[in-house]
């Protein structure tokens, strides 16, 4: 089973509560696709393994066959090329790698070459099997490097992948073709404002969902009369506890400093493969 | 005139709280909120929109079903996966190159644009405000990013402004990019929690790459005395500027909760003493730029 | 020198349009003569890269200066190629305006 933690804004506790269900459980994968600050690693504590480099192809100009006729700067929808004098400009953080001027130079004279848009990390820590891909600084490109954390799944066992914040692509790409989805929020405007963007999303994509409500304050109203009214179900509360935030702070996750968070996490999984009908 | 962009790296370490506070605090400016992908800004500072104009950015290839051949030579160019079996584009994969368009031997794909999000410029009590919300699954959120920002160049020329106060989104990547790129000053706000520091240390090396001088704000810094030590020894080293430091205060949450600007919720005292000197530091750094 | 003006207009007298990527013209204009041309900027209805669109557009003219408001990276890095001097002033003003008070200044 693919469980997918995300929420609509960053610092609610994805990650808190992607660890500590990865920590709870057995047979488990993590999976960190928030991949411009990951962090389960700073609670997971993994043995790398192994080291990826992660490229894209870009286009590059062989200039021997090359005239300047600037049909690759008219073809390309991403302003990627500019055609100048007697230079061919290529923009590599605009470009999308879609192959479109190296298959249409009249020329052929366009060819490709890999360059590294971030890294993929691969080991294990505390029992979870572990990955995380880190995108490299000044790259646009979060939703491939997404797509290829996620090709180091193992089906074997019960996975559970770390959104980035937010509801645009790569998170979306995080989100896609899981079994169950948990939106974290916070019982607050901004927590509200953005699970409504997340529940959006989550609907758009197709996956089942419900909310984590971290930082509760015990009635948090504000979340739970949009939930009620919009039928969707409250899976699990996190009290706002400085304890809980002074442990986070210091790379500790729920389950290793309080024993019956394991069962808290066991139960809201349950609850999970119940819906999903597993 | 000079932009101040607010970031943080880790998403939720008081970029925008800190945002709507430094709006009431000051004078001659424009607010402009770039965490397009999620913006909340404006449920503080509360504008009243004057014009609202749709976001176009990105198209998407529509095969014509009826003309279709099966001849399967879309599927084969589309780097993105973005076509089915059954030969639908899916909207979300389709990143609008126009390959398949362009392949096509019988012309039976066309191109369509799509609204990506929306942005309005608004007035509030603190000024004129440029937000944006982004359409949920997009991309191009950069793009949105650099229109909000020009779109508050703009007002602040029109009105005589002379500053404008960016609230940036989290993170590294794209709109990051775009939030902070020319800016006069960056205020990064962080957190002394382990993954507070982590991200502290790539959103600060952005802003090294983008040549934009970097002043950081620990904020809960007694959550851990310890953490925030470390930070500020990492920032003795970078030689950059720890501007404040901001106590843990369950106050702070409940102005949030009550939907008003911490220095002005009568609540609390503390803290928003804190923060407006905070705001006379970081605005007397940003003069002197 | 041919001087290129990123305008709101089709004309002289209209505004300058500040964002070099996006603006709706480019009126090109001859400072000796005054004798002008707009020319529709293809970075305006671009989905991205306008910037680098634009920039081709003053490519394919022979353009010395380019007065605009302002210019990201990108576009930078064409107009450095081009060997086009780029003022990030002219903001505020009509295309006349701009060019006049470019070639007082010099």
């Amino acid at each position: 089973m693919v469980i997918s933690v995300a929420s609509g804004k960053g610092g609610t506790g994805k990650t808190t509560i992607a660890v500590n269900l990865a920590l709870a459980l057995s047979n488990t994968q993590y999976l960190d696709c928030d991949v411009e600050e990951p962090n389960g690693h700073i609670f997971l504590k993994p043995d790398i393994t192994k080291r990826v480099s992660v490229t894209l192809p870009y286009p590059r100009v062989n200039y021997d066959k090359c005239d300047f006729c600037g049909d690759c700067a008219k073809i390309c929808e991403y302003g990627a090329i500019a055609v100048v004098k007697n230079q061919v400009l290529i923009f590599d953080d605009l470009c999308h790698s879609c192959g479109s001027c190296v298959m249409l130079c009249p020329q052929k004279a366009i060819y490709e070459v890999p360059q590294e848009i971030g890294i993929i990390e691969i080991g294990e820590g505390k029992g979870v099997l572990f990955a995380h891909g880190i995108l490299k600084l000044g790259s646009t490109r979060a939703h491939p490097l997404v797509q290829e954390v996620k090709k180091y799944s193992d089906v074997s066992k019960t996975i559970i992948i770390d959104a980035p914040p937010g509801t645009s692509c790569p998170v979306v790409e995080a989100v896609k073709n899981a079994d169950f989805c948990l939106l974290v929020t916070e019982p607050t405007p901004f927590g509200l404002n953005d699970l409504k963007l997340a529940v959006e999303m989550t609907r758009e994509i197709g996956v089942p969902f419900g909310i984590v409500i971290n930082r509760s304050d015990g009635k948090d109203s504000i979340i739970f009369d949009y939930a009620r009214a919009e039928n969707i179900p409250i899976l699990l509360k996190i009290p706002m506890e400085r304890e809980i935030a002074e442990a986070y702070s210091r790379g500790i996750s729920l389950v290793e400093s309080d024993d019956n968070y394991r069962e808290v996490f066991r139960k809201l999984f349950a609850d999970i493969q119940g819906r999903v009908g597993l | 005139m000079k932009e101040l962009v607010i970031v943080s790296g880790k998403g939720g370490t008081g970029k925008t709280t800190l945002a709507a506070s430094f709006a009431a605090l000051s004078n001659d400016k424009v607010m402009a909120d770039c965490d397009v992908d999620a913006a909340d800004l404006h449920l503080l500072l509360k504008p009243n929109i004057l014009k609202t104009e749709k976001f176009i950015s990105s198209q998407v290839a529509v095969i014509d079903q009826e003309s279709c051949l099966a001849c399967d030579i879309c599927r084969n160019v589309c780097r993105f996966d973005a076509i089915s079996e059954d030969y639908v584009v899916n909207p979300m994969d389709c990143e609008g190159c126009r390959f398949c368009e362009r392949m096509c031997p019988i012309e039976a794909i066309h191109m369509e644009k799509q609204e990506n999000g929306r942005w309005h410029i608004a007035e509030t009590e603190f000024g004129p405000m440029v937000f944006a919300q982004l359409g949920v699954a997009e991309e191009n959120s950069g793009q949105l990013v650099s229109l909000v920002r020009k779109e508050a160049q703009k007002l602040a020329k029109e009105n005589n402004l002379n500053y404008i106060i960016i609230d940036g989104p989290p993170g590294v990547g794209c709109p990051v990019n775009s939030a902070i790129t020319g800016a006069q000053l960056a205020v990064i706000v962080t957190e002394p929690t382990m993954s507070g520091i982590h991200d502290l240390m790539r959103i600060l090396e952005l802003t090294r790459q983008f040549r934009v001088p970097a002043l950081v704000i620990v904020n809960k810094f007694d959550l851990n005395l310890e953490n925030t030590k470390e930070i500020k020894s990492y920032c003795q080293k970078q030689q950059v500027e720890v501007v404040g430091e901001i106590p843990f205060d369950p106050g702070v949450i409940e102005a949030l909760k009550a939907g008003e600007i911490l220095v002005r919720f009568s609540g609390d005292g503390k803290v928003s003493e804190i923060v407006a000197d905070i705001w006379k530091r970081v605005f007397n750094r940003l003069q002197l730029i | 020198m041919n001087i290129a003006v990123s305008a709101a207009g089709d004309s002289l007298d209209d505004q300058v349009d500040g964002r070099f990527g996006r603006c709706p013209f480019f009126v090109f204009v001859e400072s000796e003569s005054m004798a002008y041309k707009a020319v529709p900027n293809p970075g305006a209805g671009a989905m991205g890269g306008a910037a680098t669109k634009a920039a081709q557009v003053l490519a394919e003219s022979n353009v010395d200066i380019v007065l605009t408001g302002s210019v990201g990276p990108n576009a930078e890095r064409s107009l450095n190629a081009l060997g086009v001097e780029v003022v990030t002033d002219a903001s505020g003003t009509t295309v006349r305006e701009a060019v006049s008070n470019f070639l007082d200044k010099k």
